[in-house]
C-alpha cells in the first residue's frame, strides 16, 4: 500500500504547492503506516525530484512519454493510473487545481474510487476513511466519509502546513502506455500567463473593485501588490467592464482563492464575492461604505476613500519593509 | 448537433446555510432554488449558438425528486428543448455521472455539457465522471466554445496559462467563466413556452454509492473586524505584522 501523490511541474520545477501536498500525503501514510510516493510527468531534473524527500516521499517517479507533452485528462489520468497500481496506491492525491480537478474524477471511476473534492485537512479517521471538506461555496464544511478500497483526494491550495521530514528519496522513471485515442481532444496551442504572479498562487493578493471607478486608476493597487510581492485580483464588475483581465477575477463564478493575507479595496463584498475569497487566512477590506458586507467577512478594516488610504498603506508598506 | 445538459438543482447562492437532523442534513427551509450559475452559462452559450444558426437539439437533464422539476422548467423557459429528470435522490457524484452516462447513451447526444462545479458541494466531478463512464474525451472549465462544422474550439485553464483545443463530437465539457458572458433571463414567451415542453421521467440504474456525507458544519464565528483610522494606517501595518502574522 501507498499514498500517491500527482505533483504537477512547471518546467522542470516544482510550486510550493507540490510540497504542500507531499506533506499531506505523508501525513496520510504515517497515519495508516504506509510510505508517500509522488509521481510527475515530464523531464524534472534528478535534483529537483528529490527535493520531494524533503517533505516525506520515499520514492518520486518520473513518467517519461513524449506524447504527454500536452496536457490530456484523459492521457494523464492512464499514466498516473499505471503508476497507481505499480506502487499498490490506495490513497491518490491531487491539488484542488485545473488539472487535479480534470484527472481525480476519471481516475476515481477508473479504479472504482471514491473521491473526496476540496478537502481542507487530514483523515479524522482512517476507519471509516473520513475527509473534511469545504461545501457550499465556503459557508460550510461536510465531513464525508469514503466506503471504497481506493481512495482519491483533491486538496484544495492553502489548506494545510508545510512540513519539512528530510527523507531519503528514490527516483524513477517509468514509462506509461498510452493508447492514441487518448488524445481525441487535440491541443492547438498553449498560451502562458505573462510572468505575473497567478491570484491562485500568491500568497497575498490585493484585489480592487468599482470602487476605484475607471481602469487607469490601478496604478495605485499595482504599487501595493509590487511592494507585497503580491498578485493582483478583482471582482466580477470589474473584468466584466474589462478594466482588468478576466483571469484575476476571483468569486463564485471566477477563481476561488485562499491566500494568507487577501486586501480588498473597493469592493462591497457580495455573496458571490465572498464564496470565492472566504478562504484567505486573513482579509483586510478598505471601504468608503461602513456597511458594506466586506466589513463582516474582514478581520481589519478601514472606512475610508480608496484614493487617500490606499498611497499612505503604500508608503507605510514601503517603511516597513525597508526597516524589516 | 444533440447536447445533453446537466441542469444542477442548487440552493440560491444568497442562502443561509443551516443543517438539521443533527448538521447531516442541508435545512430547506426557506431555501429558493435555482439553475446552478455554472449550468446558466452553459446552457447560454448552446442557446446563443442556436441563435446563431447552429442546428442544435438542446436536452436538459437532471437527477433528482420531482422538487427538482421547477428547476428544470426554468431550464426549458430559457430555451432547452426538452428535459429529462432521472427519478432519484442525487447521493453521490458517482450516482448521479452514471445515471447520466446511461441517458446519454440511450440518446445518442453528440456532447454532454456539464457547470464546472455546483454551489453545494463544490465538488466538479460529474463531467469528469461522465466521460470516463462513456470512454469520451473531456475539458474541464471551458472558457470558449465555438463550433465550425464538425469541429469545436475550446480553451481550458491549465496551471500558468491556458490551452487551445480542438475537438470532434462525441465528448464531455464543463463550462467555466467565460463560456457565455452573461446568463439568460427566461422571458414571458419562454415561461408559457416551457409548460407544453416534454419533460420526461426516467428510473435510474444501479451503482453503488462512493461516498457519503456524514456531517456538516458551520465555519467558527469570526471575530469582528477591527476598525482602523484612515489617518492611521500604520496601525494596520503594525497589526498585520505582529497580531496577524500575514506580512
Amino acid at each position: 500500500m501507498a499514498v500517491l501523490i500527482y505533483t504537477e511541474n512547471y518546467d522542470g520545477k516544482f510550486k510550493k504547492s507540490s510540497y504542500e501536498l507531499v506533506s499531506y500525503g505523508t501525513e496520510i501514510a504515517n497515519q495508516q503506516g504506509t510510505e508517500a510516493v509522488a509521481v510527475t510527468i515530464g523531464n524534472v531534473e534528478e535534483a529537483v525530484l528529490k527535493e520531494l524527500g524533503n517533505y516525506g516521499a520515499k520514492k518520486a517517479v518520473k513518467v517519461l512519454n513524449d506524447e504527454l507533452k500536452d496536457f490530456s485528462a484523459q492521457a494523464y489520468t492512464a499514466a498516473i493510473e499505471q503508476v497507481a497500481k505499480n506502487n499498490s496506491a490506495d490513497v491518490i492525491i491531487f491539488g484542488n487545481n485545473p488539472s487535479g480537478r480534470a484527472i481525480a474524477p476519471r481516475l476515481a471511476v477508473r479504479m472504482n474510487a471514491g473521491l473526496v473534492a476540496g478537502a481542507v485537512a487530514a483523515p479524522s479517521s482512517l476507519s471509516p476513511f473520513t475527509v473534511k471538506k469545504r461545501a457550499y461555496s465556503g459557508k460550510a464544511f461536510a465531513d464525508v466519509v469514503v466506503n471504497s478500497d481506493i481512495k482519491v483526494i483533491t486538496l484544495s491550495q492553502n489548506s494545510y502546513k508545510i512540513v519539512e521530514k528530510s527523507t531519503y528519496i528514490e527516483v524513477e522513471d517509468f514509462k506509461a502506455e498510452i493508447s492514441e485515442g487518448a488524445y481525441a481532444v487535440k491541443p492547438i496551442e498553449v498560451v502562458k500567463s505573462s510572468g505575473k504572479l497567478s491570484v491562485t498562487d500568491a500568497d497575498i493578493l490585493v484585489s480592487a473593485g468599482r470602487g476605484l471607478k475607471a481602469a487607469d486608476n490601478w496604478g495605485m493597487i499595482e504599487e501595493m501588490a509590487d511592494i507585497l510581492g503580491a498578485g493582483i485580483s478583482c471582482s466580477r464588475p470589474v473584468s466584466d467592464l474589462g478594466w482588468r483581465p478576466h483571469d484575476e477575477h476571483v468569486g463564485q463564478t471566477g477563481k476561488v482563492v485562499a491566500p494568507n493575507l487577501y486586501i480588498a479595496i473597493g469592493i462591497s463584498g457580495a455573496v458571490q464575492h465572498l464564496a470565492g475569497v472566504n478562504g484567505s487566512k486573513i482579509i483586510v477590506c478598505i471601504n468608503t461604505d461602513a456597511d458594506a458586507p466586506f466589513f463582516e467577512a474582514a478581520d481589519y478594516g478601514i472606512v475610508g476613500d480608496a484614493f487617500e488610504v490606499v498611497p499612505k498603506l503604500n508608503e507605510a508598506f514601503k517603511k516597513f519593509i525597508q526597516e524589516s | 448537433m444533440k447536447a445533453l445538459i446537466c441542469i444542477g438543482h442548487v440552493p440560491d447562492t444568497t442562502s443561509k446555510v443551516k443543517f438539521t437532523d443533527e448538521d447531516t442534513k442541508f435545512d430547506t427551509t426557506d431555501i429558493q432554488y435555482i439553475v446552478g450559475p455554472y449550468e446558466e452559462l452553459a446552457l447560454t452559450r448552446l442557446l446563443d449558438l442556436k441563435d446563431a444558426g447552429t442546428d442544435m437539439h438542446i436536452t436538459a437533464v437532471n437527477v433528482g425528486s420531482v422538487e427538482t422539476e421547477a428547476t428544470l422548467r426554468k431550464a426549458l423557459a430559457m430555451g432547452a428543448d426538452e428535459a429529462i429528470r432521472i427519478n432519484a435522490e442525487p447521493t453521490d457524484a458517482a450516482f448521479v455521472a452514471k445515471q447520466i452516462a446511461e441517458v446519454f447513451k440511450k440518446g445518442e447526444y453528440d456532447v454532454v455539457v456539464t457547470g464546472k462545479e455546483s454551489i453545494d458541494y463544490n465538488g466538479g466531478q460529474t463531467e469528469g465522471m461522465i466521460a470516463e463512464f462513456l470512454g469520451l474525451p473531456s475539458v474541464s472549465g471551458a472558457s470558449l466554445f465555438e463550433i465550425d462544422g464538425d469541429k469545436v474550439k475550446l480553451e481550458q485553464e491549465i496551471e500558468g496559462g491556458k490551452q487551445v483545443l480542438e475537438a470532434s463530437f462525441p465528448f464531455v465539457v464543463s463550462a467555466g467563466k467565460g463560456f457565455a458572458v452573461e446568463p439568460r433571463i427566461p422571458n414571458m414567451r419562454g415561461i408559457m413556452m416551457a409548460r407544453r415542453k416534454s419533460l420526461e421521467v426516467v428510473e435510474p440504474v444501479d451503482q453503488n454509492n462512493m461516498t457519503e456525507v456524514i456531517k456538516h458544519y458551520l465555519p467558527e464565528a469570526k471575530p469582528e473586524c477591527k476598525l482602523v483610522s484612515p489617518d492611521n494606517v500604520e496601525e494596520l501595518v503594525r497589526l498585520l505584522h505582529e497580531e496577524a502574522k500575514a506580512i
